[in-house]
């Protein structure tokens, strides 16, 4: 009976004394956190309730108040997206062609251009609307305009990615028959990044679809807006109807979104 | 500038290509061509043999400048290739056609554009963007199509294509330069057999209608033997063979390659 005895253990004594530490501190921090916030009580056990009276007051929504009130700025909305995911395409394009080593070869104007790229992502699109109201005053200008900066990011980003992934063997062709460098661009990167580029700009204009119908809170324009209107002035009933307005356009995007892509893909 | 040789052949030998003292080393100290001095006539096949990773790949990489050599000469057309730079090194690359061994297709774009990008070095890229190819590169596109046997699918995308087409088109991109030296980095090693001989015997005949002179890197020795003028065996970045493929013994094979188990099952498929 001197068969070995084989044991297997998945972690090494110090990685099991480890994990314990982390989920001791996990649940600590869980602890602490539930005091720091300092729950009511009260509030806590009221908010079925209220949660009813809030449904009972938006319903029915509010349907004739769609023609004056919520048509015009939901036109509005769909116009700020569209032309904000135009005018990013103008901007986005020339920085991820800059940040992208394979084509540039400059480190420099590829950290420049990188760090065009994260200051747009990093910035949300409620804090581009902020600044762009404050520079062209409220409307759907800085709406746009917001849309169009914050777009930069994850065009270029995703742009650049696409580039950096593309087959170097027909670049290689071209280059060694002699094509200047627009045209490689052209016949070499462009067609293999094709199909990747025309599925971020839809995606992003999806997206910039849901992301401008909350820009009027801020002032940028649109249905937003109107949703900003209503809560402030406690008409339950055409909330319900904006909020039900929006979901009912993103449902729509979405569909439009895969046809589209199906399409030309 | 061009000469054109006479059709006769044979007589003709003044060297087109020069390569003297090449070396590349990719890491400093380390040279993956030993100082190589070759001279190439300005027609005929010449194929370069040796074991993989000898530096057959870079040697012909670095004519076309695709690889930077480290020092050395190479004289094309009364220019010094290694020493060119932005617009002229483009130029001199529009007179250099090359075929890869995986094809290196714009896989998105048709058979019949695949061709016309052999036209880009002259072409204004406008052109190329809006694809307002000139009529005589369209032209000479359909009748190299007919050529290499594949008018029927000028409309065809290049990915729909089997590798032998595939090969094909690439012979006919390089052709569409016009060029005064083809280059061939191993154009067969992705291709069975008999599509492989099929696509030698298509490039040797239009080496030879054109008159220009073909190098070819191939590592199957049988169809180096069958289709070359002239044999350069390439060992460690130095050339130890060079000669007309009948004087390729065993004992040279063996030279090259080392060892000599593989010799009987390889050789004797000529």
């Amino acid at each position: 009976m001197s068969a070995p005895t084989r044991t297997f253990q998945r972690f090494t004594r110090g990685r099991r004394l480890l994990r314990f530490a982390v989920y001791l501190l996990s649940l600590a921090a869980v602890v602490v956190s539930l005091r720091t916030v300092a729950i009511i009580p009260e509030f806590l056990a009221d908010a079925p309730h209220q949660m009813l009276d809030l449904l009972t007051r938006m319903w029915p929504p509010d349907a004739g108040h769609y023609a004056k009130g919520v048509h015009q700025a939901l036109i509005e909305t769909l116009h700020v997206a569209t032309l904000g995911t135009l005018g990013t395409v103008f901007l986005a394009v020339p920085t991820a062609l800059l940040a992208t080593r394979r084509i540039v070869p400059w480190r420099i104007l590829n950290r420049l251009a990188q760090l065009i790229l994260v200051s747009s992502r990093s910035v949300n699109t409620l804090v581009w609307a902020l600044l762009c109201v404050a520079v062209f005053g409220p409307g759907a200008v800085a709406g746009t305009v917001a849309i169009a900066l914050r777009s930069i990011g994850f065009v270029g980003k995703l742009l650049s990615e696409a580039l950096a992934e593309t087959d170097t063997g027909p670049i290689e062709a071209l280059r060694a028959i002699g094509a200047p460098w627009p045209s490689v661009l052209a016949k070499g990167y462009w067609p293999q990044v094709q199909p990747a580029f025309w599925g971020i700009i839809l995606f992003r204009w999806d997206i910039n679809v849901r992301e401008s119908a909350v820009l009027g809170l801020v002032g940028a324009g649109g249905i937003g807006m109107a949703l900003d209107t209503a809560l402030n002035l406690f008409y339950w009933d055409r909330v319900s109807l904006i909020l039900a307005t929006i979901f009912a356009v993103v449902v729509l995007m979405e569909l439009l979104v895969t046809v589209i892509r199906r399409r030309i893909l | 500038m061009s000469q054109t040789p006479p059709l006769d052949g044979g007589a003709f030998t003044a060297p087109s290509l020069v390569v003297r003292n090449l070396v590349k080393a990719y890491t400093p100290g380390i040279p993956v061509l030993k100082a190589l001095n070759l001279t190439f006539d300005s027609r005929g096949l010449t194929a370069i043999i040796g074991p993989s990773g000898t530096g057959k790949s870079t040697f012909i990489r670095c004519i076309n400048r695709l690889v930077e050599p480290t020092s050395g000469e190479i004289l094309f057309k009364g220019q010094n290739l290694a020493r060119l730079r932005g617009r002229a090194l483009r130029h001199a690359r529009r007179r250099i056609g090359m075929v890869f061994q995986e094809y290196n297709l714009v896989e998105r774009l048709t058979v019949l554009e695949n061709l016309l990008c052999g036209r880009l070095g002259y072409v204004p890229a406008w052109r190329a963007w809006l694809r307002r190819y000139p009529p005589a590169d369209i032209a000479a596109a359909f009748a190299l199509l007919e050529q290499v046997g594949l008018d029927s699918l000028a409309v065809q995308r290049a990915d729909a294509l089997s590798g032998g087409q595939r090969q094909r088109v690439g012979i006919a991109r390089a052709m569409m330069q016009e060029p005064d030296l083809l280059l061939a980095d191993e154009p067969t090693s992705s291709l069975d057999p008999k599509t492989s001989v099929e696509i030698m015997t298509l490039m040797a005949d239009l080496g030879r209608r054109r008159g220009i002179p073909i190098i070819v890197n191939i590592h199957n020795v049988a169809l180096a033997a069958r289709f070359a003028d002239r044999v350069i065996g390439l060992c460690r970045g130095e050339v130890v063979f060079d000669g007309p493929p009948r004087a390729l013994s065993d004992e040279m094979l063996k030279s090259i390659y080392g060892g000599q188990d593989w010799l009987t099952a390889s050789f004797q498929q000529t």
